[in-house]
């Protein structure tokens, strides 16, 4: 039985709204915090692809809100660059700042590897245009999983000084993954009706594979699991200067049509 | 002005846009890189799907309007160019031809795509100039979305190559 936005009930378009959203601000967020290494990255190389993954990234939060658009006729660029922080839901893991090079790459390898997995899982969604997307972005994920796989295990095995680095970096990010798979309100229901993947499912295979490589490979120890705290609506400090940055262009010409 | 209505074929569509370039990669065209999906003619109205090849590809307006442009030219008024992901696109769709041309311009063309999730090795890849799988990847991220940058540990030209998505 395949669902489409016409055969959704009003609960669940909410719920899948909710789901879009989260996934879209945090795309566009991590985005935003890559896009900070232009031109700072340690090569040119990592400046180059740092930049291929935030583009990425932007054009995967494009094809929810997409998807969000078709359910509520909602305007994408509108929510991405009109919307203050509190309004905003994306998770404290990708709102921190963009520190070292070890933290930037560790948390994209955090969360790529949550999304790819994620992302996997939704190939089989019952909402169709969803499991279209799915497929379409994660062939894209799979690259960027490999590359900061490499990184995270180039830099636990590198100098005492990377070492150092990457282990301070998953003391401090560590305790804001659980945040990743908490569900948004109605989400339960979702994931009943096949429309959603069954984040539980989703969350045990990424423990599984970071751990495999973390400390299989990495030979990094992982703190103990925190819980996820508050909600997607709390944040930190660091997400309004973040918005105020990204979105002063775009408040300060709200009619602009050619960018 | 009044547009020009023409009963354009499917066959002469598609001719035309076999001539529009790839934005990035101008020795091939769009319809040799497997995006354009179908062509429909519905007495004046010509539809156009095409399926991008990234989702957050920057030059897809640029393919958008050039397959507009290429059918307006044919002197059809009535165009409409739409977008589908499904099914995604995947390098296999790349033609030979292309996939000859893409070398001969220097740029290794992809391997088969494969669909599973992780995989820590890269798949080979063979210089576009001399053949050699002795090659060394420098860059998992090139220049563009659909490219990765490799030196040849033979004849030790550095080179491009196709992601196999």
């Amino acid at each position: 039985m395949t669902a489409t936005a016409g055969t959704l009930t009003p609960a669940q378009t909410q719920g899948l709204i909710r789901r879009l959203t989260a996934l879209a601000d945090d795309e566009i967020v991590l985005a935003h915090r890559g896009g900070e290494w232009t031109g700072h990255a340690p090569i040119l190389e990592e400046d180059i692809a740092l930049a291929n993954i935030a583009q990425d990234e932007l054009g995967h939060a494009g094809l929810y809100l997409g998807l969000r658009a078709d359910l509520d006729g909602s305007d994408p660029d509108r929510l991405a660059f009109f919307r203050d922080a509190g309004a905003y839901t994306c998770t404290r893991l990708v709102e921190l700042p963009k520190g070292d090079w070890a933290v930037t790459m560790l948390r994209q390898f955090l969360y790529d590897t949550f999304e790819a997995l994620w992302l996997d899982a939704a190939t089989r969604s019952t909402y169709a245009p969803l499991a279209a997307v799915a497929a379409k972005a994660v062939r894209e994920e799979k690259f960027h999983v490999q590359h900061t796989a490499l990184w995270v295990e180039r830099l636990a095995l590198g100098t005492e000084e990377s070492a150092r680095r990457i282990h301070v970096a998953l003391a401090e990010l560590w305790p804001h993954t659980a945040q990743l798979f908490q569900p948004v309100e109605g989400e339960d229901e979702l994931t009943a009706a096949g429309l959603l993947p069954d984040l539980p499912a989703v969350h045990a295979r990424w423990h599984d594979l970071v751990t495999r490589h973390l400390q299989g490979r990495c030979g990094l120890p992982l703190p103990a699991t925190a819980d996820a705290g508050a909600g997607r609506d709390t944040h930190t400090e660091h997400l309004a200067p973040l918005l105020a940055e990204m979105q002063a262009v775009a408040r300060a010409h709200p009619d602009a049509e050619v960018w | 002005m009044t547009p020009t209505v023409t009963h354009a074929t499917p066959a002469a569509i598609w001719a035309a846009l076999s001539h529009v370039p790839d934005p990035e990669i101008p020795v091939v065209s769009i319809t040799d890189m497997g995006m354009v999906r179908d062509v429909s003619v519905d007495g004046g109205r010509v539809t156009v799907t095409f399926t991008p090849t990234f989702s957050g590809c920057p030059a897809l307006h640029v393919i958008r309007d050039s397959i507009e442009q290429a059918v307006r030219d044919l002197g059809v008024a009535d165009v409409e160019v739409r977008s589908t992901l499904t099914p995604p696109w995947t390098t296999d769709w790349i033609g030979d031809d292309a996939r000859e041309r893409l070398r001969e311009y220097g740029i290794a063309p992809p391997a088969p795509a494969e669909h599973g999730l992780i995989q820590l090795d890269a798949e080979p890849t063979r210089c576009p100039r001399c053949g050699s799988l002795n090659v060394r990847m420098t860059a998992s991220f090139g220049p563009t979305l659909c490219k990765r940058m490799y030196v040849c540990e033979s004849c030790r030209e550095p080179f491009e190559g196709f992601k196999s998505v």
